[in-house]
């Protein structure tokens, strides 16, 4: 038997997990999780270079290659992150020592499933997939064992148990369409076997399965109003997991809605995908930006904001065509980087001053320079103004959908303004209010913050010619 | 032969979607846990039967998980939590029963209506199963929604995943890696729900939901 990089992305996460299990202590073991996490990334890149075959169960295509990259490119930074707030928190008592093991070990078991759900061949095992990414995240959000962190822990746990129920039924109901064309047996739950056939599904059923999948799935996404587990989940369990749930598990839900959306627009006669999309992208998006006023917890206000950009993200998609596929997909990395550069500051800021809550924040420029600038750049940037990343993905998105369905866009601009006003009233308080709380010069690696944001920023002003075609190309996939 | 085949199938299915209406009204947490024995017990004879119906041994695996750890193992070990936390006696419904029987019936209409309707075409056993499964699920939900109790919450959680499973075997020649994850994914749900209802007994000295919510993040 023979391994593939594919194998490779997938084994890489679930042998260090297991190692990371086994071994004490917390300095060795956070830079063997950073290293696992650079080898996976190693190896996903090298998707680009030798492809492997798709087999029944893994698959690789323009599509997944975007989505793994993206994945372990931020896991590895977010394990960068990680190994210095982690350090942190255990020397102010905050996380037990005996916890450490137990927290490496399931970020990496994240990993797996992450990349499971992306490479995964099969509608079922997909499923399990992201069954098994949620089930690792509740146990991380609840590690503190606080009050606050195991409500958050519940109510995500509750809520997207019953999303993950709803997206197995639709799983259930795309087999049963799938059943008289493809015929009994594990074939009639194989991406490309669907692809191929969804032309002759029956039409209704597919229709049933596609409302069930959007909510189930929908709930992973974090979209209104099924977002209610979102911020408590982000506010309360550590920093470093908020940065990757809202980078990449919002993204790999997402992926899975896509999916199902490219299935449904094979078939003639089933309704159009298109339309839910919007519909619920752009509720999202204006719900989370009039919520971004009333925050009162950084990490929280940050939870909305990214509510805010995962509802523009399905709207661009759900708009569908060549161009506005693109800029949701543009959107969608530039959203990833950013925010999670935003968290590795928020995380910083909050273990400095040893509070969340914004007022006990501000002057933050003042008291940590570094940081609080670190900050305000990430806000530009996830504000959408120009120059960075974020602007560009927006203004494309805008753009390319105004040309369709100019009323909708209407409200969309509203909210991308309204988001902008909300982060700029917490961000004066935060940045350049009255210093306030410690001085205490912050220990932190500030390397994937900035990381991210050169990236951000350059990708506002440059973007190289060999990514667009590759997006182009995914683009056009996505029909 | 066909026909009776059908009609024990049929006949288990609707047991299934009764039972689920009778845990809706059950207002003591011990009740509550033997009725969702009962559940799980006919869950894992509707699957016993399709696995002899259709042929599929690999459903007996499933029947069997149904029986031994859902009708058998978490009820016993739910009991003990619940009358080590002094619970057993009630458990208050948001909803007055009256009330949510009606809707219950409400989502079993439109179960029946839906899923009747887009799999005109299908098998005629799987389609009443997927109807039915609908109606379980949904009356699943409706009882996480209509409770604030912890448990009962898990419970009307579990009647869902039943709901899933018996869509699951309704559907033919189902791989079986979807059913052992169902069943897997039970167990660690369990295990997790576990781990929180003893920390929620530490920290909070209660059970209730709706104490819990009161320590929302974002108050001053």
């Amino acid at each position: 038997m023979t391994f593939d990089a594919l194998d490779g992305v997938l084994l890489i996460p679930a042998a260090s997990a297991c190692l990371l299990a086994a071994l004490p202590g917390y300095r060795l073991t956070s830079r063997l999780n950073m290293l696992a996490a650079f080898l996976t990334f190693a190896t996903a890149c090298s998707l680009f270079v030798v492809e492997p075959t798709t087999g029944s169960y893994l698959l690789v295509d323009d599509l997944n290659k975007v989505f793994i990259v993206l994945t372990t490119f931020v896991s590895f930074t977010t394990s960068a992150f990680s190994a210095s707030y982690i350090g942190h928190e255990i020397e102010i008592g905050r996380l037990k020592l005996g916890y450490v093991r137990f927290y490496h070990a399931m970020y990496q078991v994240l990993m797996f499933a992450m990349n499971l759900a992306l490479v995964a061949n099969n509608i079922g095992l997909m499923w399990v997939a992201i069954e098994l990414a949620t089930l690792t995240t509740v146990l991380m959000v609840g590690i503190y064992r606080t009050h606050e962190a195991l409500e958050a822990a519940w109510k995500y746990f509750i809520l997207g148990s019953v999303g993950i129920a709803l997206a197995l039924f639709g799983t259930i109901l795309i087999y049963m369409a799938a059943l008289p064309v493809i015929g009994e047996g594990p074939n009639a739950m194989v991406w490309t076997i669907l692809v191929a056939h969804a032309a002759r599904f029956d039409p209704d059923l597919l229709n049933v399965a596609f409302v069930f999948l959007l909510l189930g799935y929908g709930t992973k996404v974090g979209l209104a109003p099924l977002h209610a587990w979102l911020p408590d989940a982000h506010a309360e369990g550590p920093t470093p997991i908020s940065a990757v749930l809202s980078g990449l598990l919002l993204n790999v839900a997402l992926y899975a809605l896509l999916r199902f959306k490219m299935l449904l627009a094979l078939n003639p006669i089933a309704i159009a995908p298109g339309p839910l999309m919007v519909t619920m992208g752009l509720i999202s998006a204006i719900f989370a930006a009039f919520m971004l006023y009333r925050r009162r917890d950084i990490k929280r206000m940050f939870a909305y904001s990214s509510i805010e950009h995962m509802g523009i993200i399905v709207f661009a998609f759900g708009v569908g065509g060549p161009l506005a596929n693109f800029a949701g997909l543009l959107h969608m990395t530039m959203h990833s980087l950013t925010k999670s550069a935003i968290f590795f500051a928020v995380g910083h800021i909050a273990q400095v001053k040893g509070s969340q809550k914004i007022s006990d924040l501000s002057g933050l420029t003042v008291t940590h320079p570094v940081l609080g600038w670190g900050l305000v750049l990430g806000v530009i940037a996830i504000a959408g103004l120009p120059p960075l990343g974020i602007f560009m993905s927006e203004f494309l998105v805008v753009s390319s959908a105004f040309a369709r369905q100019p009323w909708l866009v209407l409200f969309l601009v509203c909210a991308i303004l309204v988001a902008l006003g909300g982060l700029f009233i917490k961000l004066n308080t935060i940045a350049f209010g009255e210093p306030r709380g410690s001085t205490a010069p912050s220990q932190a690696s500030y390397v994937p913050m900035f990381a991210h944001l050169a990236i951000v920023f350059v990708a506002g002003i440059y973007l190289p010619p060999m990514l667009v075609a590759g997006f182009e190309n995914v683009a056009r996939l996505l029909g | 032969m066909h026909g009776l085949t059908f009609d024990i199938a049929h006949m288990l299915a609707g047991s299934l979607v009764l039972v689920s209406f009778i845990e809706l009204y059950q207002d003591r947490l011990s009740a509550l846990l033997n009725t969702f024995a009962l559940h799980a017990f006919v869950l894992a004879a509707s699957v016993a039967w399709q696995a002899f119906v259709q042929d599929a041994p690999h459903l007996y695996i499933t029947a069997l998980i149904a029986l031994v750890f859902k009708a058998i193992v978490i009820p016993v070990v739910l009991h003990r939590i619940v009358v080590q936390l002094g619970i057993h006696r009630e458990i208050e419904n948001v909803y007055g029963v009256g009330l949510a029987m009606l809707v219950g019936i409400g989502l079993v209409a439109l179960s029946m209506v839906v899923m009747l309707r887009v799999t005109a075409e299908a098998d005629p056993l799987a389609r009443e199963d997927l109807a039915f499964a609908l109606s379980v699920v949904l009356i699943g939900l409706l009882m996480m929604v209509t409770r604030r109790n912890a448990v009962s919450q898990v419970v009307g959680f579990m009647s869902l995943e039943n709901g899933l499973v018996l869509a699951a075997t309704g559907a033919k020649g189902m791989p079986l890696v979807v059913e052992i994850s169902v069943a897997f994914s039970v167990l660690i749900a369990f295990i997790v729900i576990g781990i929180f209802l003893f920390r929620i007994r530490e920290r909070f000295d209660t059970v209730d939901m709706q104490a819990m919510d009161k320590f929302r993040g974002e108050q001053r």
